[in-house]
């Protein structure tokens, strides 16, 4: 099971400024362990963030993104009180969903 | 011939001018960069899971580590980082933080010494307790002042043993930790080195430790950086919360009093 996300959601002047450190290792499938034996790929390939219910960010991600994955983006419609959840699914299926209110 | 002489000269001049330069942008990028992560700093995921672990009832007694002694009182977290290493009566030695939680997981949680320093640092795809206890201890104390005793005979004695290894030279390249940190403006590489002997560097770089390496991608403490300092000098390997480590963080630790704790940081 994955580690929990960190999410911080604020107010940023009329929109919602959320912040998501993940923990992942975000693995490429281009490094090899020690012994010379290439690490199979292991990365987040879709992220979702829902404000009530609704989408307002669906993404698709890669092998180039970093391991711990950093996101920050804004949407315009919420408001204090508000839930952002927020839903990432790896290349081996496994899945983390987590929730903040909008400070 | 002279004024060849003095053409060279002045070309080298420049040269060294023209480096300078450079390098004073490479670290301000590097400051800039540190900055522009610190916002997402993923040593978080490290408290967190920290906090989590320190609740949680682990080990042969089945019990968590919420009665810990970390110097401040059984149980106290906050604070407890800045008078680290402190002489604990119960164990008859001076400990820091690591070997206080190794204590604490022996008396507490009913692991055997062996166990419980197994997996002192993690590694990709290997998560180890101990770097999460200390990063989540270690971020109850960001923004106080360090402020270490070392008032007992014990902790004297740490101290000076903490300095004399800070001095000693051997090794191949006999080199000693004041080869590198005990001068203004040393660095590897890119990457500009504490002095040490000088009390607002000495503030500064223990206050930043732990710290997530962003090129590593693991949070990693203290005892790991006295760790891998030795590997660079070409020392033998340095025991994890042996007795030298100890001292040496007792002799950097007091050296950093009054500076501001401003960790887990994060480094490039």
């Amino acid at each position: 099971m994955a580690d929990p996300m960190k999410i911080r959601a604020a107010m940023a002047g009329d929109k919602v400024e959320v912040k998501v450190l993940m923990s992942h290792e975000m693995e490429t499938g281009q490094r090899k362990d020690s012994k010379g034996a290439t690490i199979p790929a292991w990365f987040i390939q879709n992220v979702t963030a829902t404000h009530n219910g609704k989408t307002v960010l669906s993404a698709e991600w890669g092998p180039a993104v970093s391991k711990n994955p950093f996101l920050s983006f804004r949407f315009a419609g919420g408001k204090p009180g508000d839930k952002v959840v927020i839903t990432w699914t790896d290349n081996k299926g496994d899945k983390r969903t987590d929730e903040a209110t909008v400070a | 011939m002279n004024a060849w002489k003095l053409a060279a000269g002045a070309a080298a001049m420049a040269a060294v001018s023209i480096a300078g330069a450079q390098q004073r942008t490479a670290v301000e990028e590097i400051e800039r960069y540190r900055a522009a992560l610190g916002d997402g700093n993923p040593a978080e995921l490290w408290e967190a899971r920290g906090e989590g672990l320190w609740k949680e009832k682990r080990g042969p007694k089945n019990a968590s580590l919420e009665k810990c002694d970390l110097g401040r009182g059984p149980g106290v977290v906050k604070g407890a980082y800045t008078v680290l290493p402190k002489y604990f009566a119960d164990s008859d030695k001076v400990e820091d933080l690591e070997s206080r939680l190794v204590t604490c997981m022996v008396t507490l949680q009913g692991f055997t010494r062996e166990q419980a320093k197994k997996d002192p640092f993690g590694d990709p795809g290997k998560k180890v307790a101990m770097d999460a206890l200390v990063a989540y201890v270690t971020s109850e104390s960001r923004g106080m002042k360090m402020n270490v005793a070392a008032t007992h005979p014990k902790e004297q004695e740490a101290y000076e043993v903490g300095q004399k290894i800070f001095y000693f030279r051997g090794g191949p390249h006999d080199f000693s930790c004041a080869t590198c940190h005990g001068a203004d403006n040393q660095r590897i590489r890119l990457q500009d080195l504490p002095n040490l002997t000088k009390t607002s560097d000495a503030q500064k770089a223990y206050g930043s430790w732990p710290a997530y390496r962003v090129s590593q991608g693991e949070v990693r403490s203290m005892q790991w950086r006295l760790y891998d300092c030795f590997r660079q000098q070409r020392f033998p390997e340095l025991d994890f919360v042996s007795d030298a480590s100890i001292a040496l963080t007792m002799f950097l630790a007091k050296n950093a009093n009054g500076g501001v704790f401003d960790a887990p940081s994060i480094k490039r």
